[in-house]
């Protein structure tokens, strides 16, 4: 019998809705870091899951803070929502953006770094470059790389000063290895023979495995091409922009390695060094600071490859990816009103002559 | 060869196709039914019965007024209680007859075995009469009356007939059902219809996930020796559109295999998906030599044409929860959805959605006593809490929503700026191209109500057109 | 030193030069528009509520100053200002103004959340626009109320509010200004504009159902259900309520708000501005007489 009391729910369509949210592919980044992290360990030791943990609890607590001190109050939008099946959760932190921004900073510093730096570092990249601009989606920059640009501006020497792997220790006695880009620029500086810098290097499979010194996430681009393949599996992200960024970074470093050998380093070490594959999977494909459109994601990613290696070939720092994507960063607002898709049924030229007869 | 599909965004929502392997049953006949007097797109239909009157399955008791109706048959024989209003989905009184049943004697001349008639014994001006009078509108849920689709203007002319059996929605399988069990009336019915056009070409477009039906479809086709000629079909593909010059009539059915993605189902989405053509925005499928018409109305084609029979009943897809059996059964029009409910075994619990059509765009009931209409191709019964909304977060900018957009709209900006109060702005960035299929309120992760925006913008900007 | 001075140095040049090109450009290419439109806009509200039938007040003022030339602004009117704004821009351009009686937005639906149970659940958002074309409300009613609230959104003077309890807007009469933007916002037309009444006592329907007695009294109590009892009563006193679609008609210009078809209403759906005060209704005989004489 059909009861003639029971109360219908009427609401607009569509009446279903997907699995995937905010906070779910928030966490699957940072669990697609967390072979990196652990190869991080493996090579550094210890203190490098002591960083990390520095800069998550200080990214973490910043936006709470923030959250609390300042958010007390949020504009009503323009349609409230009535009948909701889950309450909004009252603290954003819950998401795990503020985390993978933690996480993301923390892979991109060297292990050596004085714990305050490294969380004077989570702070600003929350509080300034994320939550000033009103939190979550809001912030034209990535924070992680805004954080890691902060800090390479007011603790040059020890963002830059890579311990050797296996042996962090040994920093501490002034003893670091300078990562392949570091000795080489240094290196032609210097005169010396591009042979000569390079038969100190480690090999490209080596890079490829981890072993090489640099940041604590770019110990080993295998583990964050894993983690990179797993997020092109769950569809968190897509292919093009990882795709088009490398091509832009490896292309143009591989043209002037074929103009030069003597000069420029095979397009290779480029690739597998430097936080390009950090960058290519995790930094450019940040959701929040890249294109909307198809084409506006090739374009970004593209010309933050080319910017990438313009960087690393003619700029003063070894290392281009932050700075070439916090500058295409400033440009997404751009690149979105020039490249809308194509909309359906709205022809360039009109109906062919034939179609209107 | 590759699979086909649209090429501008899309998606597969989890489908739930819970009764594809349920074959058609009939329902029980209702005791009482209200037939809406307005099934279709257009203007009401005449009301020619009055109270005390006995009609019989299939008696005309209202014809169409106007350029664009439809005349409405009774769906049982019975006497005509009273010409009152009966509720639609929407809770609005429309005007309806009630008829009490008594019996079920059909009216002479209607034709009720399955023997298959594959003459065409008619002039396309006959059909096209025939196929008015027997009441027919698109079954898809628009229902737009059939007859004003076929009259193509002087100036105009059709080159191909698409059939639609994509039934892309979740939950629903009636469609699917009627090509796996009826193969040949649906490929007769394309026939007289592409017949009726004049054109050489009907295809039938169906999604990939309906194997079963596409192999038995073209074994249908072959074996009426209807498949077109080895390098025809793809001839006739590549040509951009052609004059419809076929004083013979005679031609070709052909079943194409579509990728399984959302939404494909809708015209302009299948006509790209199918022939590669855009429909401009704001014009029609003829515009672009194309008429689209669902399966199911093909199939209701060949029964008023061949059969004689009126639309008095459909098959309609019964499922979600709490249905103890859920099914594909033919039900009379106007019988009410609470009776229908009622005897496959509702269960109702709270926070409750009936709706009539699929999940994505089907309407919500507000009351279960509203009649099943011929637009009406799913009851769909969603019980607990999943399918409520969710809370909403911030957009992220993921672009999900740009990325599945059929239409190749950015909703995430219509949606702000509708909510900015910009209008002008939304207008010009083709709010209203959006076909409101439900795509990107289905994938945003943030689950903000994208498609709640761009409805409001659109009544705005109406309000504001009106003033 | 002499690179300090040198920098100074050009970088004064610099913004001399350049505050010598904006003082060229700000002479050079000044507009120079009517100075009574300053003035006429500073007698104005300055809410742009485009009650006046112009973009803003600013529009207004342009549509004034035309009107004035021609000597003539009888047809121009600031709802919101009301007569002392029309009276001053009258006195400043010396010409007679229009004298209409200020009107005020009235609600025409009595569907309460008492008097209209809940037939369904709503879930989505909150706005009579979007949920208007979805379904007929929560109450079940096709015509009333519901309920969320787009014409206080709309109301730039704070005159209408929601009431929690009946779930209707109400109208502060004070505040009101009779722009109508609620009439244009309302995607059932529930409000209308009527005169504030003598002595501010208004009367008037409050149902917009055109349904059937029977039906209608089935979504709502506080329905209409048109058995016209209000109509006979007024046929003898002023003729002013009529019966059109099964709901009664008010005609404000005929009332005198003697609220004699107040009581007859077996629904209740005539509303008052006033209190209707048993002992008073010798005094509105009174009154009746004097009309009727």
């Amino acid at each position: 019998m059909v009861n003639d009391s029971a109360v219908l729910t009427v609401s607009l369509s569509p009446h279903v809705v997907g699995q995937q949210n905010t906070s779910w592919i928030m966490w699957s980044v940072v669990l697609a870091l967390l072979p990196a992290l652990g190869v991080g360990i493996y090579t550094f030791g210890w203190q490098a899951l002591v960083v990390v943990l520095v800069v998550l609890a200080s990214a973490v607590l910043t936006e709470f803070l923030v959250q609390v001190l300042f958010f007390s109050r949020r504009p009503k939008p323009a349609l409230v929502l009535r009948g909701l099946h889950s309450k909004q959760s009252k603290w954003s932190i819950v998401d795990g953006s503020a985390a993978l921004t933690g996480l993301l900073l923390a892979l991109n510093l060297p292990v050596g770094i004085p714990l305050w730096q490294a969380a004077l570092g989570g702070v600003f990249a929350i509080a300034v470059a994320k939550m000033a601009f009103g939190g979550l989606g809001h912030n034209p920059f990535n924070p992680a790389l805004a954080g890691r640009a902060f800090m390479l501006a007011s603790f040059p020497v020890t963002m830059t000063s890579f311990a050797r792997p296996y042996d962090w220790q040994a920093m501490v006695d002034g003893l670091t290895a300078p990562t392949i880009l570091t000795g080489v620029k240094e290196g032609l500086k210097q005169g010396l023979d591009l042979g000569q810098i390079l038969s100190a290097a480690p090999t490209y499979f080596e890079q490829f495995l981890g072993n090489e010194g640099g940041c604590i996430g770019e110990a080993s681009a295998l583990a964050l091409l894993l983690g990179g393949v797993f997020l092109l599996a769950t569809k968190v992200i897509s292919w093009e922009m990882p795709f088009f960024f490398l091509l832009g970074l490896g292309g143009l470093t591989g043209m002037f390695f074929m103009l030069d050998p003597s000069q420029y380093i095979n397009p290779l070490y480029h690739l597998l060094s430097g936080g390009a594959v950090l960058a290519a999977f995790f930094m450019i494909t940040d959701m929040v600071t890249s294109p909307m459109s198809f084409v506006g994601k090739i374009i970004f990613a593209f010309s933050a490859g080319v910017l990438t290696a313009l960087i690393r070939l003619f700029g003063s720092y070894p290392e281009g990816a932050s700075y070439a994507i916090l500058i295409m960063n400033a440009l997404v607002p751009l690149i979105d009103r020039y490249s809308k898709p194509s909309r359906f049924g709205r022809l360039k030229k009109p109906l062919s002559k034939e179609l209107k007869a | 060869m590759k699979s086909m599909t649209f090429s501008k965004g899309g998606m597969h929502p989890h489908d739930h196709k819970l009764t594809a392997d349920r074959p058609i049953e009939n329902m029980i006949l209702p005791a009482t039914v209200w037939i809406p007097l307005i099934q279709h797109i257009g203007s009401p239909a005449q009301v020619l019965v009055k109270e005390g009157d006995l009609v019989k399955v299939g008696t005309l008791i209202a014809k169409g007024q106007g350029m664009i109706s439809a005349p409405v048959h009774s769906s049982v024989s019975g006497t005509v209680i009273k010409v009152d209003t009966v509720l639609d989905a929407g809770g609005f009184r429309k005007p309806a007859v009630l008829i009490k049943r008594d019996g079920d004697n059909w009216e002479e001349g209607i034709v009720r075995n399955f023997d298959l008639v594959k003459s065409i014994d008619y002039s396309p001006d006959q059909i096209t009469d025939k196929i008015n009078d027997g009441g027919l509108v698109g079954k898809g849920g628009a229902t737009f009356p059939t007859r004003v689709k076929y009259l193509v203007p002087p100036g105009r002319s059709v080159d191909t007939l698409l059939i639609n059996g994509v039934e892309c929605e979740p939950y629903l399988t009636s469609d699917h059902r009627l090509m796996l069990e009826r193969p040949e009336e649906v490929v007769l019915g394309s026939n007289l219809l592409r017949f009726t056009l004049g054109v050489k070409l009907a295809i039938i477009g169906v999604e990939e996930n309906k194997a079963d039906a596409i192999k038995i479809l073209r074994q249908t086709i072959d074996a009426m020796g209807l498949s077109p000629p080895k390098g025809f079909l793809q001839a006739h593909m590549k040509a951009k559109a052609g004059p419809s010059d076929n004083p013979s009539r005679a031609g070709y059915i052909a079943v194409i295999a579509l990728k399984v993605k959302y939404p494909q189902g809708a015209e302009k989405q299948l006509i790209e998906a199918i022939l590669g053509r855009e429909v401009p925005s704001g014009k029609l499928p003829l515009d672009v030599g194309v008429i689209v018409n669902n399966v199911a109305t093909a199939h209701s084609a060949y029964k008023i044409v061949q059969k004689h029979k009126p639309m008095v009943e459909r098959i309609v897809t019964v499922t979600g929860d709490g249905i103890a059996r859920p099914g594909n059964y033919k039900i009379r029009i106007g019988m009410l959805v609470r009776e229908v409910l009622q005897e496959l075994g509702f269960v109702p619990s709270s926070n409750t959605k009936v709706i009539l059509g699929g999940p994505m765009m089907g309407k919500t009931l507000t009351s279960l006593d509203v009649p099943v209409t011929k637009g009406c191709s799913g009851i769909l019964v969603l019980q607990g809490e999943q399918h409520s909304r969710q809370a909403v977060g911030a957009c992220i900018r993921c672009a999900s929503c740009v990325s599945v957009c059929p239409m190749g709209l950015e909703p995430y900006l219509l949606e702000k700026l509708v909510g900015l109060g910009r209008l002008e702005e939304a207008e010009k960035h083709a709010i209203r191209d959006c076909v409101e299929c439900g795509s990107c309120s289905y994938v945003c992760p943030a689950k903000r109500g994208i498609l709640d925006y761009i409805r409001l913008g659109k009544a705005q900007l109406m309000r504001v057109k009106r003033s | 030193m002499n690179s300090v001075l040198i920098a100074m140095l050009s970088l004064g040049a610099t913004a001399a030069l350049l505050a010598l090109i904006l003082f060229f450009v700000s002479k050079k290419f000044v507009v120079i528009g009517d100075e009574r439109q300053v003035d006429v806009q500073a007698l104005l509200p300055g809410i742009n509520c485009g009650a006046c039938g112009f973009a803003g007040c600013g529009g207004f003022a342009s549509a004034l100053l035309k009107a004035a030339d021609k000597g003539d602004l009888a047809d121009l009117r600031c709802p919101p200002g009301g007569q002392p704004v029309m009276d001053g821009i009258g006195a400043y351009f010396g010409l007679q103004t229009s004298s209409a009686e200020k009107v005020i937005a009235v609600l025409r639906c009595g569907g309460s959340c008492q008097a209209s149970s809940t037939k369904v659940h709503y879930q989505g958002p909150v706005s009579c626009t979007v949920s208007h074309g979805l379904f007929a409300g929560e109450g079940g009613c096709s015509f009333g109320c519901l309920g969320q609230g787009d014409c206080v959104d709309v109301c730039k003077f704070d005159a209408l509010s929601m009431n929690a309890k009946t779930g209707l807007p109400e109208i502060d009469a004070q505040k009101c200004t009779g722009c109508g933007a609620c009439l244009k916002v309302c995607p059932r037309t529930l409000f209308f504009l009527r005169g504030l009444g003598k002595r501010e006592r208004r009367v008037w329907i409050n149902c917009s159902s055109t349904e059937k007695g029977a039906l209608a009294r089935k979504n709502c109590d506080k329905a209409c259900i048109g058995c016209a009892k209000c109509v006979k009563v007024c046929e003898g006193i002023v003729g002013a309520i009529s019966l059109v679609n099964n709901l009664a008609q008010l005609d404000p210009d005929k009332c005198i708000a003697c609220g004699k078809c107040v009581p007859v209403c077996p629904t209740a759906a005539i509303m008052t501005s006033f209190e209707l005060v048993k002992s008073k209704l010798n005094s509105i005989d009174a009154l009746v007489t004097e009309v009727q004489a």
